[in-house]
């Protein structure tokens, strides 16, 4: 929202500084995003003299003018049929720039040279050309700034108005609560050559006035419905000041009915709309629900059906307008009207809402409807805006307005305690000092109980709560009054998540291996039985949950292959989503995935090179990410597939890893993935086992492996049938050769008691023993050296 | 020699090694030779001796022997640098050479900002938990005072995912399933991701990074909510750091407040970062509203509290000045690289 410096100025009755305003407005809530001259682009037209024209002397329908400038007499061409010598015009010299950056060169026009220009309206972006360039009906001496001239000077605010306060959508409102900061009132200038106009009378349901009969039906969706007949008004350019204070606020200047709607609008938030009573049918307008099946058409042109949860403003044949949302074609307000029926009502906010989310509208009155408008000052609103417009386009009231209301409003009172204003904001406010601070933004307030009675202005439709008003009490005495002090607190009684120390856990443990965090776009194009659709998505790329970790990252990995990189090791911690039937929201869980590629180091020039990631790298890192990421998982290598299973202890698939396909430029390595569910139940405790003072004893154990046993199935046995005394055993080597059957595999068994120094002759028998059990359960034997 | 004792040997040994410092390439070689060769080594046959010997033996003589044969092996390869970098081929050791490194790998910068963040309010006694990304309108909404058919509503674009159930565009709605699981006093903090359907720009996304913080106990005041922040944003940024609190709006607080902190590329005299203002919003925050409370089974009139919401990678932006939101979810080795702890 825009507001004017000049405007507030003239409401308050003084100066005002851009900068301290926008300060003033901040600390109140009112912030200021922007603060910017208004016409910034007309800095450098001034006002050019005319002192005498001439004929073009290779161009019938160009003159050759003597401007004035304040800084001498120059020639300029001039095409405008217009221009007269003794008249004042905005002047640009060559070298100006002009709205639109466009920058003037002095330059031959049909072999004459013309130093600048004289301009009109619209080459100045103010209003429609009349008649050519702009006469200036001024006094200001040639050379005089055009901005100086026209009072054009102005500075605009861009305020960000929050959602509650409806009120600041307009001038007087900013106005009230500088006036507040600023110890001024807030005072609305009578309009030049306005009328004397009586206040509206007021009805319950349906009167007349100036021949039309306004029937309010729906008062539900309109509480208040304020209806002027104004007759004789003359269709025409508003005065300047008008149009000025439009475009100060950035709204463009229309007609002089219009306009005089707008400049209400946006004074006081009130919206209007102006019917041309000679198209309304029937002389009546009837304020109802639509039809099921009824349609309008818009003053945009578009038709839409309607609902009978919406309100509509109707006469004796149909709908003319949606309420509070936008009028019809059929009876908008064109240069032939001369009479009007002026509607200044109040629709209900949700009613409004409902209606223009369902058209999918949203217009300058719907948005300030939905916001909710001063229902108490609607008549002097409506009166207001009648004098405007008799002030600036003429004609008569017929008899006095009226103001259709079943139940008049009552204003709302809140309770405030000022125990309570101390609670809540922890230092006390004196009672005189919070009668002050609410006085000073239109509450008024009384003494009841022991508490303030506040009766709320009808302006301030947020305010419904005592938390409310104490707001108010924290923003007008300012934020920075209270202070920062940190006092005694207790301690949460809220743990941390478990999955949260996992996750933190988990990254720890990747990182110092060397894998970088990654981050993913949790929506995705992958659709799927058990993929989660979004309803409105933004593109075809985002149109699913994700059900996987890993396309996200395969899909980062060939983005850094086309930025030709090749070591690349990233992983994810993040939620994947099941769709659920019925009504629930889809199950989420918490997955860690890994990506790995290229080099298993980074390369050393005193080291073999070229040694990548592979398969063992892959079941390594799977079995350190199960450790931190699942504890109690085991990686298992499942029959007719490639790579690992995660198997929790209980036996339920927690996740996998192994190669992955990917589109890679020949240059890359394989590419290597893991997925699994992160556990959230708790790592058993680390309990110390005594470090052993006695010496082990090693033994080496080459073994032959036909095809079909396992290196697990040997260990399996070898633990077994090895005693107590065995402490470890490892594979050191494999060696497949052709003369062998099978595969020969080298296992180093570490022998140790932990209370006497073993003997060699007892590990022997242990050994053989071992030899023993390999050769009857699973026919392995010793390999012959 | 069989007949020398041990100790003998190994002193007929240690006079040996003074020669060394001294010799030439061949000499250098016949005394590697007669001390560690394999075969005829003097200080190898001793060592080769002394499981023979009786055990108080075997252990004056082990030590002494393992020290020789360390300060034979070091003498000589000393001598070997003199010789060969004498003849000119460099030094034996080019110190400037690069030494072995590993791969590392960094947390991302949001993750540090975020870890960052929730530890210095763990300071302030806040505990860190998490909570549901796919929500019901009726905790996205609903329960944190956002009537569905208020403009309110509009200051967020939603996700729908089924009638009914949304993508959380705030992390707000932990507020209100925690009020609702424990019972006060609650200090935590809940990172985690919000959606909002944003269309990608350098500075928006449609999925987020936010932390959520929420206060409730008997007698939290907005004292206690401003000496918390600021203590916050003194420790993230620095101690000479000057914090604004300004009357905003949020349906869920009130008093509400946006904050800023004074911009950190400027120090608060404006640039371009900034807009020229000086100030930085850093969060938006303010007093627990009561509805909130009472939405949540909670007595609004004994408890109060506060609540704030900020964006870690907007933060992460400005500290480490990256000029593109999107450079987050590519994951692009180069940018990670530049994050290594
Ligand atoms: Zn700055």
């Amino acid at each position: 929202m825009y507001a004017s410096l000049n405007w507030l100025g003239r409401l308050l009755g003084t100066e005002l500084d851009p900068q301290e305003t926008a300060e003033r407005l901040t600390v109140v809530g009112a912030t200021v995003d922007a603060v910017e001259p208004v016409h910034a682009e007309l800095g450098d037209v001034v006002i050019g003299l005319v002192e005498q024209v001439g004929k073009h002397p290779n161009a019938d329908r160009l003159t050759l003018c003597r401007v004035s400038t304040g800084k001498g007499t120059v020639e300029v061409v001039c095409g405008a049929p217009n221009v007269r010598a003794g008249m004042k015009y905005p002047y640009a010299a060559a070298g100006a720039v002009l709205p639109g950056g466009f920058k003037l060169e002095r330059r031959k026009i049909r072999g004459v040279v013309s130093n600048g220009m004289l301009c009109s309206a619209k080459e100045l972006g103010l209003g429609a050309d009349q008649d050519g360039i702009l006469e200036l009906d001024t006094v200001a001496a040639p050379g005089t700034p055009l901005l100086e001239a026209l009072d054009l000077a102005d500075t605009r605010l861009e305020v960000d108005v929050t959602p509650n306060r409806p009120d600041l959508l307009a001038q007087r409102g900013i106005a009230r609560e500088l006036a507040a900061a600023m110890g001024l009132t807030v005072k609305l200038p009578a309009f030049e050559g306005a009328p004397a106009v009586p206040a509206a009378r007021r009805v319950k349901r349906s009167g007349s006035v100036g021949g039309i009969e306004v029937i309010v039906e729906d008062d539900e969706g309109c509480p208040r419905y304020g209806a002027a007949v104004i007759r004789g008004v003359r269709i025409g350019p508003s005065p300047e000041w008008l149009q000025a204070r439009l475009r100060s606020v950035g709204a463009r200047p229309i007609n002089n009915v219009v306009d005089a709607t707008n400049y209400i609008l946006h004074e006081i938030n009130q919206p209007l709309h102006a019917f041309d009573i000679n198209d309304l049918r029937g002389g009546k307008l009837i304020i109802r629900r639509a039809n099921d099946g009824e349609r309008i058409t818009t003053l945009d042109g578009e038709d839409h059906p309607l609902t009978s949860e919406m309100t509509m403003i109707c006469d004796a044949d149909g709908a003319i307008a949606i309420a509070g949302v936008m009028g019809g074609e059929n009876t908008e307000v064109s240069d032939e009207t001369t009479d009007i029926l002026l509607e200044c009502a109040y629709f209900d906010r949700r009613r409004i809402r409902a209606t223009r989310t369902a058209l999918r509208m949203d217009t300058d009155a719907s948005y300030r409807f939905e916001r909710g408008t001063d229902l108490e000052g609607l008549p002097a609103a409506l009166r207001r805006a009648v004098e405007l417009i008799i002030a600036v386009a003429g004609g008569e009231e017929p008899e006095a307005a009226i103001d259709v209301c079943p139940r008049l409003p009552q204003p709302t009172t809140v309770f405030l305690r000022p125990s309570r204003v101390e609670h809540l904001l922890g230092v006390a406010v004196p009672q005189d000092e919070i009668e002050r601070l609410l006085g000073s933004v239109g509450f008024t307030l009384a003494p009841r109980d022991g508490r303030l009675a506040v009766q709320v202005p009808g302006w301030r439709p947020d305010v419904t709560r005592e938390v409310d008003l104490i707001e108010e009490v924290a923003r007008l005495r300012g934020y920075d009054s209270f202070p920062v002090e940190m006092r005694p607190f207790r301690p949460t009684t809220v743990p941390d998540a478990p999955s949260e120390l996992r996750s933190a856990l988990v990254r720890q443990v990747l990182t110092a291996l060397g894998i970088h965090e990654a981050r993913t776009l949790p929506l995705g194009p992958v659709g799927g039985e058990h993929a989660q659709p979004v309803q409105n998505p933004l593109s075809s790329e985002e149109t699913h949950l994700r059900t996987d970790l890993l396309p996200g990252l395969v899909r980062s990995v060939e983005r850094n292959w086309s930025a030709r990189a090749r070591d690349i090791r990233l992983f994810e911690i993040g939620r994947v989503f099941r769709a659920t039937t019925g009504a629930t929201p889809p199950v989420e869980t918490l997955r860690i995935a890994v990506v790995l590629t290229g080099a298993r180091q980074p390369g050393h020039w005193a080291d073999v090179s070229g040694i990548d990631f592979d398969l063992w790298d892959l079941k390594g890192m799977l079995e350190e990410v199960v450790g931190v990421a699942a504890p109690g998982g085991a990686a298992v290598a499942p029959d007719g597939a490639d790579g690992w299973e995660v198997t929790g202890p209980d036996g339920t698939v927690l996740g996998r890893g192994g190669e992955l396909d990917a589109d890679g430029p020949p240059w890359a390595a394989p590419l290597f993935g893991i997925e699994i569910d992160l556990a959230v139940a708790e790592t058993p405790a680390v309990r110390y086992r005594a470090l052993p003072t006695t010496p082990p004893i090693e033994r080496d154990l080459a073994l032959v492996l036909p095809a079909t046993v396992a290196a697990k199935d040997v260990e399996e046995v070898v633990r077994g049938a090895g005693g107590s005394m065995l402490e470890s055993v490892a594979v050191f080597d494999e060696y497949r050769a052709k003369e062998l059957v099978g595969r020969s595999v080298a296992w180093r068994l570490v022998f140790r008691d932990p209370s006497r120094t073993l003997r060699d002759a007892e590990v022997d028998r242990s050994v053989n023993q071992i030899l023993r059990a390999l050769k009857e359960r699973l026919g392995v034997e010793r390999r012959e050296s | 020699m069989a007949h020398v004792p041990a100790e003998d040997q190994l002193e007929h040994i240690a006079a040996a090694i003074d020669e060394i410092a001294t010799a030439d390439v061949q000499r250098l070689e016949q005394l590697r030779t007669s001390l560690l060769g394999r075969k005829a080594g003097a200080l190898t046959h001793v060592l080769r001796s002394i499981p023979a010997l009786d055990a108080e033996q075997r252990r004056t003589v082990g030590r002494r022997a393992n020290e020789l044969k360390h300060a034979i092996e070091s003498a000589i390869t000393a001598r070997e640098r003199t010789l060969a970098a004498a003849v000119g081929t460099g030094p034996a050791v080019d110190r400037t050479m690069p030494g072995r490194r590993r791969w590392r790998g960094a947390r991302h910068p949001i993750t540090q900002v975020v870890d960052e963040i929730c530890g210095i309010f763990r300071e302030l006694g806040f505990s860190r938990i998490m909570g549901p990304e796919a929500e019901t309108e009726e905790y996205n909404f609903t329960k944190l005072n956002i009537p569905l058919d208020h403009p309110a509503a509009d200051m967020q674009d939603t996700f729908y995912l089924k009638p009914g159930v949304v993508l959380r565009t705030h992390t707000s709605p932990v507020q209100a399933r925690t009020m609702e699981r424990y019972a006060p006093p609650i200090r935590v903090v809940v990172p985690g991701l919000a959606y909002r359907r944003d269309p990608f720009d350098p500075s928006h996304a449609p999925v987020f990074d936010q932390i959520e913080g929420l206060v409730v106990d008997e007698g939290v005041s907005f004292v206690d909510f401003k000496a918390a922040i600021d203590f916050f944003a003194k420790r993230f940024f620095s101690a000479d750091t000057a914090v604004r609190f300004r009357p905003s709006y949020f349906p869920f607080t009130e008093p509400s407040a946006e904050v800023d902190a004074q911009c950190q590329n400027c120090r608060g005299t404006g640039c371009s970062t900034c807009k020229q203002t000086g100030w930085m919003e850093i969060m938006g925050a303010g007093m627990v509203h009561p509805a909130v409370f009472e939405a949540c089974g909670i007595d609004s009139e004994r408890y109060t509290g506060y609540a704030f919401g900020m964006g870690p990678a907007r933060i992460a932006m400005v500290r480490y000045g990256i000029p593109d939101i999107r450079m987050f979810f590519d994951n692009d080795m180069r940018f990670l690289d530049q994050f290594l702890e």
